[in-house]
């Protein structure tokens, strides 16, 4: 069959997966008086349409910042606008200012969900087709498997079409900013990930392998001259882009440093909820929280997260290929859990990456039950997992020396083997992962450990993560496969 | 088959299944409930009064078979939700019941991946090693595994044709590898699990009683009395007798008056694009009706005013007509178990279009088998893509949820082009599949789809005339059907006669 009825085919089944998820309830439907992220971002086109740009940050009358307020970079908002507009010529009761507070109702939440498929459409979609088309290795059935377990990924789905969010605009935006820089096309990459990064802050986690990639091919290519030449383009693009997006917050300093204070609000403290990163697990046996003050907890956490990436950044600077960059990518992800489907399906093509991949959705359980998102979260997963498993493994097979772990094996086997045996261990983490979510979805916890099971699945979770991020420094500082097909763009 | 067949099917059986669990919280229709209130009446009440039960406006009017089928069902309901087996308790739709429902049609489908498989079984491969997807079995099998109408009918509009399905294409496929015996006893428990079968029984009974109980034909084709089997022919009559008798031991006295329609009677209400929705929507021309007439859900008497009132004896009489030839046909000159498929398949035509009470979902009796034949010949592979476009099309009109639209027009879209590019492929050695005329008539389809799906809801008839698109979808999709029947009647009677078979 030709290439274009099997992409066809693929795209169509992804929107299907995606639509029977909308089908299912979204965070916060019918709690009152908060609801959750879907009433935040019904809010949102609400605050945009009604008031003036100058408001949108701010706290007044019209604007309770406690309900809700904007904590996204302007993008974001201006998103919100347009749908709020689409919404107001069906609709009006949807965004009036004040009284559609809590609005609930079929109709409404067919206009939502629309909003997020059309976004999708539009940004995440094309540019996981042209990524796994154009820059992954292999037969065309091979580059289709890829980009069909990449759009099957449970845990973008789950969040953006079941709890309700727009995480495919910003992830869509940042692939299409690596699908540019792949293809060597520099200042439109850079351009794209300024869009994601004006989108959601959460990007900044994926900035400093892209500042580091472009820095560092600039500094190879020469600093005199033409290094030089493409890093003032990439510098003028990236402020242009940023410029042009906060506009109209320019023309008063205030304006700007209250979206900043919005979006970076490091007011809330270490970590929130149950989430699978370090200081979460780590105070499980210290409780930092009671130990550190709010300021203390901030530098730590900065000087931490600045310690763990640095390896990985200065490799890249050192050496800026798109494979490097690419690991780069996935080693800095391990610190907040909703960076996590990171399009790292850019490893993908290895079936044993496929476990990582599911171990954050686990991860993610405590948050799927609230939102009586278990069926698709159990379907979805089933289906990704099952598909990895079917489709790559049929089309390749992961050997040790694709997982790079060679030389670096026999240290790193004792110290922590999620790679080791890596066939053992895939079973085992599934297995984990399996009686994790039995438990939590069907277990009731002691009355003295009320939060045993969301902490035992952050903790796993975590434990893969820094197996996973670990794996991918120890890949990032050996050599690049020598792959014919391999792809150099500098 | 190749040794790595084994891996490609339980990869398509997987995922369909899991594609289905995506429509658990979906649309469902009053069919939901009432298979809800069977699993009640079975459950609770005694065997005595199953078939007089009417507390609810859905009584129970399948065959016996299908009630002891709910009846195992209600077992294993009891431990989801054991209120939603109180008969009184009408309309009752917890999660639970709506989890164990949607389950039960899942899981009881694996019966439709088996006899899919026993299909794709029967298909001839062609020699040389060919790439998976280009495989004769594999399309079939898609076309079976992820068929658009059964997707559509049982998992969100909710019914069990993929069950019954499964019964017909087991059937279907025993008989092409000429275990007939088999093939009669499958399809006698078809008719007592449901009884619109009756529909492509002319073809089972004339097949086994010229091909299996004359055991051989003259030279020419022609039947040879003197070999005519009364051992067979026994052996035959055992296995619908048995059958029956333990389908309806019970119910002997029961079940008269309820099972037929024909004495409840009505116009064809719903969309089925038959050959009265033709009359019909000339009637219409002539007068304005009442809103609410046609697509009730309910039977309901309806007469004509200005053209003739169509009953049921003139119907009867039309589908027999419209059968006789191809039943003839493969009375006279017999082409094995090809001919009996394609019989099978007029018969389903017959009397979709002409038959009385017909739903749209009927066309999936032709369309399944036709799915068959599609894999292994060119001519029947391009009759296939028009009754199958055509025919899902007409299926639009069951959902008609917003929330469900996205669903019905990407899952229409997948299975239209794969079933195109496939079918394509396969046959691309002899030209193509499709004449410009037929592509300009199926080009028309989504037109109409357009302007029913999108243009008419918001243009100013909307008040005035509520089910003009259901009737001009009905319309349009009835005249494709009607062709595809002829091409289908002109294969079966021009067909080049094969060597007369030795069962």
């Amino acid at each position: 069959m030709q290439t274009w009825s099997l992409v066809s085919i693929c795209v169509l089944l992804a929107i299907i997966a995606r639509w029977g998820v909308s089908l299912n309830s979204y965070s916060g439907a019918g709690k009152p008086p908060m609801f959750g992220d879907y009433e935040a971002q019904r809010h949102w086109q609400e605050v945009t349409y009604n008031l003036p740009i100058q408001e949108w940050y701010f706290n007044t009358t019209n604007n309770d910042l406690n309900y809700w307020g904007l904590d996204y970079p302007p993008l974001t908002a201006y998103h919100s606008w347009i749908c709020a507009y689409i919404a107001k010529t069906i609709n009006p009761e949807w965004v009036e200012l004040h009284k559609s507070r809590g609005y609930e109702s079929t109709q409404h939440k067919l206009f939502m969900r629309m909003t997020v498929l059309v976004a999708d459409l539009l940004i995440y979609i094309p540019a996981v087709v042209l990524y796994c088309l154009y820059l992954t290795d292999g037969s065309s059935k091979k580059k289709v498997s890829i980009m069909f377990c990449f759009l099957l990924y449970p845990g973008l789905i789950l969040i953006d079409y079941g709890h309700f969010q727009y995480n495919g605009v910003s992830l869509g935006f940042a692939l299409w900013g690596i699908l540019a820089l792949g293809l060597g096309w520099d200042v439109l990459g850079s351009m794209a990930f300024s869009l994601a990064l004006n989108y959601k802050q959460m990007e900044l986690y994926h900035a400093l392998p892209f500042f580091c990639y472009l820095l560092g091919k600039c500094i190879k290519t020469g600093l005199i001259g033409r290094g030089l030449f493409l890093l003032v383009r990439i510098g003028v693009t990236v402020l242009a882009t940023f410029a042009l997006c906060w506009l109209p917050f320019l023309a008063e300093p205030s304006q700007a440093m209250q979206v900043v204070r919005r979006i970076f609000p490091v007011a809330r403290g270490l970590f929130e909820d149950k989430v699978a990163n370090t200081w979460c697990s780590l105070n499980t046996l210290i409780k930092i929280k009671s130990i550190l003050s709010g300021d203390s907890q901030l530098y730590l956490s900065l000087a931490c997260t600045l310690l763990a990436v640095l390896p990985s950044c200065i490799r890249l600077l050192t050496k800026p290929t798109f494979w490097h960059f690419k690991l780069a990518l996935v080693s800095v992800f391990g610190i907040q859990h909703w960076a996590v489907f990171k399009p790292t399906g850019l490893k993908c093509n290895e079936i044993c990456y496929a476990c990582p991949f599911l171990v954050f959705v686990c991860s993610m359980l405590p948050l799927f039950l609230k939102d009586g998102l278990l069926v698709p979260y159990i379907v979805t997963s089933l289906g990704f997992l099952f598909f990895s498993i079917y489709l790559l493994s049929a089309l390749d097979h992961c050997s040790e020396d694709k997982l790079r772990l060679g030389a670096y094996n026999k240290l790193f086997y004792c110290l922590f083997i999620p790679w080791g045996n890596h066939f053992l261990h895939f079973y085992i983490s599934i297995a984990a992962m399996v009686g994790l979510s039995i438990a939590t979805a069907v277990l009731i916890p002691p009355p003295h450990l009320p939060d045993l099971f969301p902490v035992l699945v952050s903790t796993t979770a975590f434990l893969h993560f820094l197996g996973t991020f670990i794996h991918f420094n120890v890949v990032q500082f050996s050599e690049p496969p020598s792959r014919k097909s391999q792809k150099k763009s500098n | 088959m190749a040794a790595d067949s084994c891996s490609w099917f339980p990869a398509l059986a997987v995922g369909v299944s899991l594609l289905k669990c995506f429509f658990i919280s979906a649309y469902r229709s009053t069919d939901f409930e009432v298979h809800r209130n069977w699993l009640a009446i079975t459950h609770s009440l005694p065997v005595s009064r199953w078939y007089y039960e009417n507390t609810s406006e859905w009584t129970l009017d399948y065959p016996p078979l299908f009630a002891w089928f709910e009846l195992g069902l209600s077992q294993v309901a009891r431990r989801f939700d054991a209120n939603m087996l109180q008969v009184e308790n009408l309309n009752y739709a917890s999660p639970a019941t709506v989890l164990f429902q949607r389950l039960s049609v899942i899981v009881t489908d694996v019966v439709f991946i088996y006899a899919a498989r026993e299909c794709c079984r029967c298909v001839r491969e062609p020699k040389g090693s060919r790439d998976v997807l280009s495989r004769p079995s594999f399309v079939l099998a898609v076309l079976l595994l992820w068929n658009f109408g059964l997707l559509v009918v049982d998992h969100i509009h909710f019914q069990y044709n993929g069950f019954l399905f499964g019964f017909l294409l087991l059937s279907v496929a025993k008989h092409l590898q000429s275990q007939h015996l088999q093939g009669a006893l499958l399809f006698a428990f078809l008719l007592n699990l449901k009884h619109i079968y009756l529909y492509v029984a002319p073809a089972y009974g004339v097949y086994l009683l010229r091909s299996y109980c004359f055991a051989q034909d003259n030279k020419d084709g022609s039947v040879r009395w003197s070999s005519f089997s009364p051992l067979r022919l026994l052996a035959l009559g055992a296995i619908v007798t048995s059958v029956c008798a333990l389908s309806f031991g019970p119910f002997i006295a029961m079940v008269r008056g309820r099972e037929f329609f024909f004495c409840s009677g009505a116009a064809p209400s719903g969309s089925a694009p038959s050959v009265y929705r033709v009359i019909k929507n000339t009637h219409h021309d002539v007068e304005e009706l009442p809103p609410a007439s046609m697509t009730g859900g309910l039977v309901q008497e309806f007469e004509h005013s200005v053209l003739p009132s169509v009953t049921p004896a003139v119907t009867l009489v039309c589908t027999l007509l419209s059968i006789l030839p191809a039943v003839a046909s493969i009375w006279l000159r017999p082409h094995g178990a090809q001919g009996f498929l394609r019989c099978l398949l007029l018969c389903a035509l017959g009397c979709f279009m002409f038959g009385w009470h017909v739903h749209e979902k009927a066309i999936l009796i032709a369309i399944l088998p036709l799915s068959i034949l599609a894999v292994e010949s060119r001519e029947d592979a391009g009759i296939f893509l028009i009754l199958t476009t055509t025919g899902h099309y007409s299926l639009f009109p069951l959902l008609f949820t917003p929330a469900e639209l996205p669903i019905k027009v990407v899952l229409m879209l997948m299975f239209t082009i794969f079933s195109f590019t496939a079918l394509r492929k396969l046959h691309s050695a002899q030209g193509s599949l499709l004449h410009p005329l037929e592509v300009i008539y199926l080009l028309g389809l989504v037109a109409v789809a357009i302007a029913c799906e999108v243009v008419f809801p918001l243009s100013p008839w909307q008040q005035r005339l509520p089910f003009l698109p259901l009737l001009v979808t009905s319309v349009y999709c009835a005249m494709g059907v009607c062709y595809a029947f002829l091409r289908l009647y002109a294969s079966l009677l021009l067909r080049r006669e094969e060597k007369p078979k030795q069962l």
